[in-house]
């Protein structure tokens, strides 16, 4: 991807600077002084609000007796994706947000940070925690390396299951390695937690893609369950004129590459435009900005108050010196040579008032302005990648590209479960979580059952 | 405005704050400096033969990140010549005539040579004695400090040695570290005592460390048991010194557990003339008395107290037998909505630590949401409810537990329940039949 004009290069030092730990850890007596601060309640609401019902107090009390060991495993025993999660969940409209600390007009425990400090003592140390369980006999493929499938797999393999991953990525971990902003999580940190998984006796084979490396027809027939954990797939396109040029992207690509490249070798421009007003947005302009952008601009169609990015992340962007163009939309990329130069926009107006992300927006003719740019990313959603199973008998692929799936995770296919992005259509590594391992549970009573047995 | 100036045994004291015998109290240098930041009076770090320290000396115990709530320590007396220790009281009484100066004392129990250091003291212009029968560590060993103050004979006859030769007034200091403290301050008051100082510090082992099992303090990989003092200890002070004013005619010194005026107005509302501070100078220094005469003031002006006097042993009637105490009055636990925070400790702790009089907030399937509100109407960031908690007021029997557990002032209150049923006690429902504690031979 040739740009007219790139961002000046930094020093690698600014770099690391720039993508330092947002919330950096907690060192021991940080932990203890605000692990003293959990008041230990009873039926704990931040428990309720995680999606994987991490025991909070437990393990929070178990940092404030010195017992770090035991607290990352009451993490690690809900959620084995602990230590991302710590980074990058939004704590603040999940655990913290429930914190009754702030009823009480107090700031909520840190609970991702202490969350975050005791898994990285384990981690750190190399201490095992869990064990594969007795062979069972059984097999299970987990189509796709992410959260989802982790997941999965490590509830079955301690229960006894033989489970293999099967992901088309290079590096395992799908979005915790690819996809999650360079300040919140590197890569290596998700790899990490992935070899804790392979600990357990889960096979991991990169590179293999369904139907184009092995079929799904094989893996029903080779394996005893299927988990369906896929992601989501390429960023959705603008269809505009100009699209075509060279310094147009997605913002997942964009995002991957600051996260497999080195940051000094990562494509930005001087000027980016990012179109689209979600989570992935921000983290295109931030790290746009971070990667040395003079000018970012995030340009959506809706308003301030519609955007779907959680309000902290909106702040980090606005702190990043990011330009906000609110009822605006892209109308065409203008190139020169085959290169982005400037992308045209025209202003927008919400029927009905401006409030509620369902009301129209349409465009004000007349209205049109150039926004002077060396590149633009797109993020405005991502494809589904679940067409290759709308082949596969029994699995229903909704409208929106979601794989139908019941309250325990079974799709129509008694052979085949899913969880995750591809059900879920798209949300926070730690509802993948919650979700793999609420498949893994339903797998293994689906298994164990005279009826599942008599069809294998 | 109030005036805190305090009359102890026809002497003035300007204000009922003295430092207690210990290691603030080492030099003319402390004791200066914390008569410039505001205390009364001061009890000279205890006065003997020198003696030589171990190193390590003091060990604490934290709660919850909060440091020392409990100090302990296995220093002994004076470790500097008695005549230092005397030169620099003539020093100190010098250069702040208004303040008081009480000498401790503490030498083997030998009617002579307690003469001696009486009159050795009082040549120094010490305004007053007090008689170490309290130091639980080390000098007990000697057959000093507590090995004295544990048996009423010895504390007797060694105050009465001292009364023999002293004229200004004797102050004996009591071990708490005893069976009854009282039988020790009333042969204190036999001996002539002019008041009686409590508590010195508790026998103590403050910790052990798991991995070379050396307990704490650690000497060399050893320790020793040595005197518990600072926050933790406040309620058993007061208990004894409670006890205390109400078996001796004599005036008391509040020792233990004082940090703040309430403290020290808690001490002196059970019958302390003065109060003694040791490990809160030891934690923040000298300047906490500013606070300690600031907030006294307040809360004797408030109250329209013009001196100590005013309010001196008020509480101490109210201490009583507990077959004296109503089994007619009732009370109950309160919730108040708005304030509930959620945490549900109270729930737990009367359900698993009391008596099943509180109903836990129903929580629906998706455990996101309940029932009940703090009738805020507003949901928290997560989108849920506040769970509050029920109290099965026809179950509870008043305990106050939940009160206690509840990290949110105010919310849970206890309310009385007007039952029509005129006073009645254990002694007047049994005829005053007390009946006896001891076991019978048979």
């Amino acid at each position: 991807m040739a740009l007219r004009e790139t961002a000046p290069k930094l020093t690698d030092e600014q770099y690391e600077q720039n993508f330092a730990d947002i919330t950096p850890p907690l060192n021991a007596r940080q932990a203890a002084v605000e692990a003293a601060r959990c008041l230990y309640c009873f039926d704990a609401p931040c428990t309720m609000a995680c999606p994987t019902h991490i025991d909070v107090p437990a393990f929070i009390k178990k940092i404030s007796t010195g017992n770090p060991r035991g607290s990352a495993r009451v993490i690690l025993e809900a959620n084995i994706l602990g230590q991302s999660c710590g980074r990058v969940c939004p704590t603040e409209v999940l655990c913290e947000g429930a914190c009754v600390m702030l009823e009480k007009g107090a700031k909520a425990i840190e609970i991702g940070r202490l969350q975050r400090y005791a898994v990285d003592y384990v981690l750190d140390r190399d201490i095992r925690l869990f064990r594969a369980g007795t062979a069972n006999g059984k097999s299970v493929a987990c189509i796709g390396g992410g959260p989802a499938s982790l997941a999965c797999a490590a509830e079955l393999a301690q229960l006894g299951y033989r489970v293999t991953i099967f992901d088309r990525n290079e590096l395992p971990g799908g979005l915790s390695t690819y996809g999650i902003a360079a300040y919140k999580t590197r890569a290596k940190e998700a790899l990490r937690e992935v070899e804790m998984v392979r600990g357990l006796g889960v096979e991991l084979r990169q590179k293999t893609e369904i139907g184009r490396d092995t079929s799904f027809a094989e893996l029903q027939q080779k394996f005893d369950a299927v988990f369906i954990g896929l992601g989501l797939g390429e960023t959705e396109d603008l269809s505009l004129p100009g699209e075509e040029l060279g310094g147009v992207c997605g913002a997942i690509e964009f995002i991957e590459a600051t996260k497999v490249e080195k940051f000094a070798d990562v494509q930005v421009g001087r000027r980016v435009a990012c179109i689209g007003a979600g989570n992935t947005a921000i983290d295109v302009v931030t790290a746009a900005r971070r990667l040395g952008a003079e000018t970012v601009h995030l340009i959506y169609r809706r308003g301030e108050r519609e955007m779907s990015a959680f309000r902290y992340e909106y702040e980090l962007a606005k702190l990043d010196g990011v330009t906000f163009h609110w009822f605006a939309q892209p109308t065409r990329v203008i190139g020169e040579g085959g290169k982005v130069t400037a992308l045209e926009c025209v202003r927008t107006r919400a029927e009905g008032g401006r409030d509620g992300r369902r009301a129209k927006v349409s465009a004000i003719p007349g209205s049109e302005f150039r926004i002077e740019v060396d590149q633009v990313v797109r993020a405005i959603g991502q494809k589904p990648v679940t067409e290759i199973l709308k082949q596969v008998k029994g699995i229903e692929v909704r409208a929106d590209g979601t794989v139908a799936v019941d309250a325990r995770h079974r799709t129509g296919n008694p052979k085949c479960f899913a969880g995750g992005d591809c059900a879920n259509g798209g949300k926070e590594v730690v509802d993948a979580v919650a979700e793999g391992k609420a498949a893994a549970r339903a797998i293994d009573s689906g298994l164990g059952a005279p009826r599942a047995k008599t069809e294998i | 405005m109030a005036d805190l100036r305090v009359k102890f045994c026809g002497i003035e004291s300007p204000n009922p704050f003295w430092l207690a015998s210990g290691p603030p109290t080492n030099t003319g240098g402390q004791v200066m400096r914390a008569f410039d930041a505001g205390w009364g009076g001061a009890v000279w770090k205890t006065i003997g033969e020198p003696i030589q320290n171990t190193s390590s000396r003091y060990g604490a115990i934290d709660l919850n990140g909060v440091r020392m709530m409990g100090l302990n320590n296995i220093e002994l007396i004076s470790d500097r010549p008695i005549e230092t220790n005397l030169r620099e009281i003539a020093e100190v009484k010098k250069r702040y005539p208004k303040n008081l100066v009480i000498a401790s004392l503490m030498v083997e129990s030998k009617r002579e040579v307690w003469h001696d250091i009486v009159r050795r003291a009082e040549d120094s212009g010490a305004d007053a004695l007090e008689l170490n029968f309290g130091c639980p560590h080390g000098m007990s060993e000697r057959g000093m400090g507590a090995a004295v103050g544990q048996v009423p004979e010895y504390t007797e006859m060694i105050t009465a040695w001292a009364k023999e030769a002293a004229k200004t007034p004797v102050i004996s200091k009591l071990t708490p570290n005893v069976t009854d403290v009282t039988r020790i301050a009333m042969a204190a008051q036999r001996g002539g005592a002019d008041a009686v100082s409590l508590i010195n510090t508790i026998n103590s082992l403050m910790g052990v460390d798991l991995e070379t099992f050396a307990p704490r303090p650690n000497v060399a990989g050893k320790s020793s048991h040595g005197g518990y003092c600072g926050p933790a200890v406040k309620p058993i002070a007061l208990h004894l010194v409670s006890s205390v004013a109400k078996a001796v005619k004599i005036p008391i010194v509040g020792i233990g557990g004082i940090g703040n005026w309430i403290d020290a107005a808690e001490h002196i509302s059970l019958g302390a003339s003065t109060v003694q501070v040791c490990t809160a100078a030891m934690h923040y220094g000298f300047r906490i008395v500013e606070d300690m005469i600031d907030g006294l003031s307040a809360y004797m002006d408030d109250h329209g107290y013009c001196t100590t006097v005013d309010f001196r042993g008020r509480a101490v009637p109210n201490v009583m037998d507990w077959g004296d105490l109503d089994l007619n009055y009732k009370i109950i636990a309160k919730i108040d909505q708005k304030l509930c925070i959620g945490c549900q400790l109270c729930y737990v702790a009367c359900e698993d630590g009391a008596h099943q009089c509180i109903e836990r907030a129903p929580v629906n399937g998706n455990g996101n949401a309940s029932a009940h509100r703090n009738g805020s109407g507003k949901l928290n960031p997560a989108g849920m409810d506040v769970h509050v908690p029920r109290i099965i007021e026809d179950e509870c029997v008043g305990c106050n537990l939940c009160a206690l557990v509840c990290p949110v002032d105010g919310c849970i209150t206890m309310h009385q329940i007007e039952d029509g049923l005129a006073p009645m006690s254990w002694k007047q429902k049994t005829g005053g039949a007390t009946g006896t504690c001891a076991p019978t031979a048979s």
